[in-house]
């Protein structure tokens, strides 16, 4: 069986008879089998999966309407809830946790008949760039099992390039789903802020956050993006997006097409080979048509700061809720003094959730929220501006989707500002809520380079046709594992 | 001076759902944690779901208090723990970021004094802590979630209250709107507190939380006060706190929880994106708004004649009015205004019998048209609904079985009007000199028949007889 197939390729052979779901979603969980132990991009594989692929081959057989996905293997990311199934967020504060009901994302693929292999690893509460803040271990990036995978959404961007499902979904704070998507050489979206519904996606930075698909091709995200994005009413931020078909015209190519080069982001503390592969990307673009240029958006320089001022801020309200009540573990209660108790009761979360938990209780507090806080939200709002006013004059936007190649595992934990820094180019889209999407454009020494395209908002569509077009000049080589 | 400003939170019962879930405002008759859904219980991934109706009610109570209604609002976050509360945040609305609640300053008029409103939100209740155990040692806490996410709509008032008695009359205005608005039944348990804030002589601000009920209120103000007056007078400084009341005890008592230091790290809830309510929102909404309790009143005066007094009383109680205007025809309003002032009051005054009653719009109607064509007397008429309330009989049905008719039969009065002549010898000497003694007389014919003397004949007879 032939693993390394896009979705769209695996639905055509499903459809066409050639492979049977159950075959090939048998086949991808022996794979899991196989590699993971190395890998760890799963916390839990699905047990029923091979039988609910013979399910939708039956269905198939017996003549029976069919979801458009026939029995893909997708693997979701461990803070989007599945019905009965745990959801732990990579924490052992969430360890035992089973979700009473499907998020929407979720419903909308058992709708299509996708089949859930297992749940994938993540940096704690999606708190991270490394998937190292797991509290479960780990993950490691396929190219070269000594490197981090990026993160947070580490777990999926390993299950997708190392074929342990067709696609995945993670979701996108900061860049948690471009970032890793970069690392491993897989295509990672973060859709316009509010396409896809958030409900069921257990919130970090809520205002900021989205669900995006991890896959091989833009064709498939886009194809993904056909089944999960509209309007939901158990999210209020969603937007009505007249149930777009993002898969049309994604041959429309990028002649003629303007795009912006962000200065900011290929500067300082660039890695060599990224910027020579963005001058690449830059040459192969001006050879499909598009103008490029140079463009300078000032607040980036802001961007990292006012990111995690923000979403530290909302993490703290967020993760109040996890006070050992309603879940959490056992442990022995010393009387009832709530700071004893709490100190207690929050001695599971990992470093990098209590590290954020402290700044967000301190960056909004009375007397100190002007200096930090407010001013965070100010940079978001010029930035958001100065965005705006930059698409007036570009269709889209360009900056390699890291700044650096992927380093080693237990490399630069120790040293959370030098972490947050890496996020640099993905936090823009964030902070603005503008689509982006991450391309895997070449590999360096072994190790994935990622580019990353930037639309204006609900541009998402145009988008894609751009990340198509640039896809379509690459040839990259097979992942060694 | 005496100040008094209060926080009323007031639950929208009248709606059908909770504030951001599908789970229902009234919880009232569930067994403990069986209202609650993902929503409500704040499970991880869920996600406010904004209920629009609750954003109607309370602009309506907006205008209706005079308030200004912005026509953008937001909700924000109020961090803190506490085991009731499912989110350890509170989902509501404040002004610090521009007015984006959902009222603005307004006033309403207490008799001739002006009462500020600062501001009306909106915002989620929490749930329900019951402290059950024998002692204080093994006491045990237990949390019903039922309640959390429940509607409640917050008036804040400026402190321009300068007694107790200022403050009921405060309450009960307030009360009597929210029942006309149809947004909220203030009788419920718990449907409505209060936070009130209380200085003397310009001194420091105490604020008194925790009281249960508007009754309470009264009574906690005016403890509050006696014991700030009494510090005063023996020249004890009176701290800045917040004190709780004692509902048992029935006095103010300091907390010395650390809760004066919260800081609620209040910020925008990105959850709910900025609702809009337009001008032409805001005007379809005051369209449609129930009559205000100052019109009806002022309708009842002017349209039917009916006392300044009597159409006071009728109009504050939306129960009243309903069935007044339900049952009145032009002709007998007067009438029926009497008899639900007069009789009906007594028998129906807590929202306990109000349920039970059996009493339709169309019993009054037949009661008042009784009485004007002189088939019944009041007496009988109040008899008559005495037993309508119980068993919800027709009228008619009511006069046979208690033969409550008149006895308008000449003959068999004019017996019973010797009768009592031969009884009262004294009166009838008199009444040939005093009329007004003719009265005592038509009033013991009044009690030989029970009431049921058709008065008018009665006097008749008698006057016949003595002259």
């Amino acid at each position: 069986m032939n693993l390394k197939i896009s979705a769209l390729e695996f639905v055509n052979e499903v459809k066409n008879g050639n492979i049977s779901a159950e075959d090939f979603v048998s086949a991808t969980i022996e794979r899991i089998k196989n590699v993971d132990e190395k890998l760890h991009a799963f916390l839990e594989v699905n047990s029923k999966a091979v039988e609910q692929a013979s399910k939708v081959d039956k269905k198939i057989k017996s003549g029976e309407k069919v979801g458009a996905c026939f029995g893909m293997p997708i693997s979701i990311k461990d803070n989007i809830c599945i019905k009965h199934s745990k959801t732990t967020c990579a924490s052992k504060m969430l360890e035992n946790f089973v979700a009473p009901y499907d998020a929407t994302v979720i419903s909308k693929l058992k709708e299509q008949d996708a089949v859930f292999v297992g749940k994938t690893n993540l940096d704690e509460f999606a708190m991270g760039l490394t998937t190292e803040f797991s509290a479960y271990g780990p993950s490691r990036n396929p190219w070269n099992t000594d490197y981090v995978p990026g993160g947070s959404s580490g777990g999926s961007a390993v299950s997708v390039s190392a074929f342990e499902c067709v696609a995945s979904l993670g979701s996108d704070t900061g860049g948690s789903v471009r970032n890793p998507a970069s690392f491993c050489s897989t295509v990672g979206y973060k859709p316009t802020y509010g396409l896809i519904s958030r409900y069921g996606l257990i919130s970090y930075a809520n205002s900021i956050e989205q669900i995006g698909p991890l896959t091989r091709t833009v064709k498939d995200t886009a194809f993904l993006l056909n089944i999960l994005s509209g309007l939901d009413p158990n999210d209020n931020t969603t937007i009505d997006n007249d149930k777009d078909d993002y898969l049309s015209g994604i041959d429309s190519g990028i002649e003629g097409k303007k795009i912006g080069i962000i200065k900011e982001m290929i500067e300082d503390g660039i890695d060599p080979t990224v910027l020579s592969a963005t001058n690449d990307a830059i040459s192969k673009l001006e050879g499909l048509g598009a103008q490029c240029e140079d463009v300078s958006i000032d607040m980036v320089k802001y961007s990292v700061a006012s990111y995690y001022t923000i979403s530290a801020t909302e993490a703290g309200s967020n993760l109040a809720r996890y006070d050992n009540l309603r879940y959490g573990y056992d442990f022995p209660v010393e009387g009832f003094e709530f700071n004893s108790y709490i100190s207690k009761a929050r001695t599971k979360f990992g470093p990098e959730v209590i590290r954020r938990m402290i700044l967000g209780g301190f960056v909004p507090s009375s007397g100190h929220a002007g200096k930090y806080f407010l001013k965070a939200l100010k940079v978001k709002s010029k930035l958001t501006k100065e965005v705006n006013e930059v698409f007036k004059k570009f269709d889209y936007l360009i900056a390699p989707t890291v700044p650096i190649l992927p380093f080693k595992i237990g490399e630069k934990i120790d040293d959370p500002i030098a972490l947050f820094q890496v996020d640099i180019n993905t936090v823009m889209s964030n902070l603005t809520g503008i689509p982006s999407i991450s391309v895997p454009f070449a590999v360096s020494n072994g190790l994935p380079v990622g580019m990353q395209f930037l639309a204006k908002h609900n541009e998402d569509k145009s988008l894609l046709q751009a990340a198509h077009s640039l896809e379509s000049t690459v040839q990259l080589p097979e992942i060694p594992i | 001076m005496t100040k008094i400003g209060l926080e009323i939170h007031c639950q929208l019962t009248k709606l059908e759902s909770k504030l951001f879930c599908s789970c229902k405002a009234n919880y009232r008759d569930y067994q403990p944690n069986t209202n609650v859904c993902p929503i409500c219980m704040g499970l991880p991934g869920t996600l406010p779901r904004l209920n629009q109706k609750a954003i109607k009610k309370a602009t309506i109570i907006a205008m209706a208090l005079n308030c200004s209604t912005p026509e953008k609002i937001a909700f924000f976050r109020k961090n803190y723990f506490y085991p009731d509360l499912p989110k350890n945040f509170q989902i509501t609305q404040l002004n610090i970021y521009g007015d984006t609640s959902i009222g603005g300053p307004g006033m309403i008029m207490v008799g001739n004094k002006k009462i500020r409103i600062t501001r009306i939100q909106l915002e989620e209740d929490p749930g329900r802590l019951i402290y059950e155990g024998a002692s204080s040692k093994n006491q045990i806490t237990l949390v019903d979630y039922n309640r959390a996410g429940t509607p409640l709509v917050e008036v804040v008032t400026e402190p321009d209250f300068e007694n107790p008695k200022q403050v009921r009359e405060f309450l009960n205005i307030l009360s009597d709107l929210l029942e006309n608005l149809d947004v909220s039944d203030p009788g419920l348990e718990g449907a409505m507190r209060a936070d009130a804030n209380v200085s003397i002589k310009g001194g420091n601000k105490v604020e008194i939380k925790n009281i249960g009920s508007f009754h309470d209120l009264e009574k906690a103000v005016h403890f509050e006060i006696t014991r700030q007056e009494s510090l005063h007078a023996r020249e004890i400084p009176i701290i800045q706190e917040t004190r709780h009341w004692d509902d048992k005890r029935k006095i103010t008592i300091s907390s010395r929880s650390k809760e004066e230091e919260l800081d609620y790290r209040y910020f925008l809830e990105g959850d709910i994106p900025w609702i809009k309510i337009g001008k032409d929102i805001q005007e379809k909404l005051k369209s449609e708004m129930p009559e205000s309790i100052s019109s009806k009143k002022e309708r009842f005066v002017t349209k039917y004649g009916i006392p300044d007094q009597v159409a006071v009383v009728l109009s504050s109680d939306k129960f009243y009015s309903d069935l007044f205007d339900q049952s009145h025809t032009e002709k007998n309003a007067k009438e029926i205004a009497n008899i639900i002032t007069t009789d009906l009051m007594g028998l129906v005054d807590t929202a306990e019998k109000r349920t039970q009653s059996k009493l339709q719009s169309s019993h009054l109607r037949d009661i008042a048209d009784a009485i004007q064509s002189g088939k019944l007397t009041r007496t009988s008429a109040k008899n008559a609904l005495y037993e309508i309330v119980k068993s919800g009989k027709e009228l008619s049905q009511i006069i046979a079985e208690l033969d409550l008719g008149n006895v308008s039969n000449e003959d068999e009065l004019l017996k019973i009007v010797e009768q009592v002549i031969s009884e009262e010898p004294q009166a009838l000497a008199e009444a040939k000199s005093n009329p007004q003694t003719i009265n005592f007389l038509v009033g013991k014919v009044m009690q030989k028949t029970k009431g049921k003397a058709n008065p008018q004949l009665t006097l008749d007879l008698l006057k016949k007889r003595i002259s």
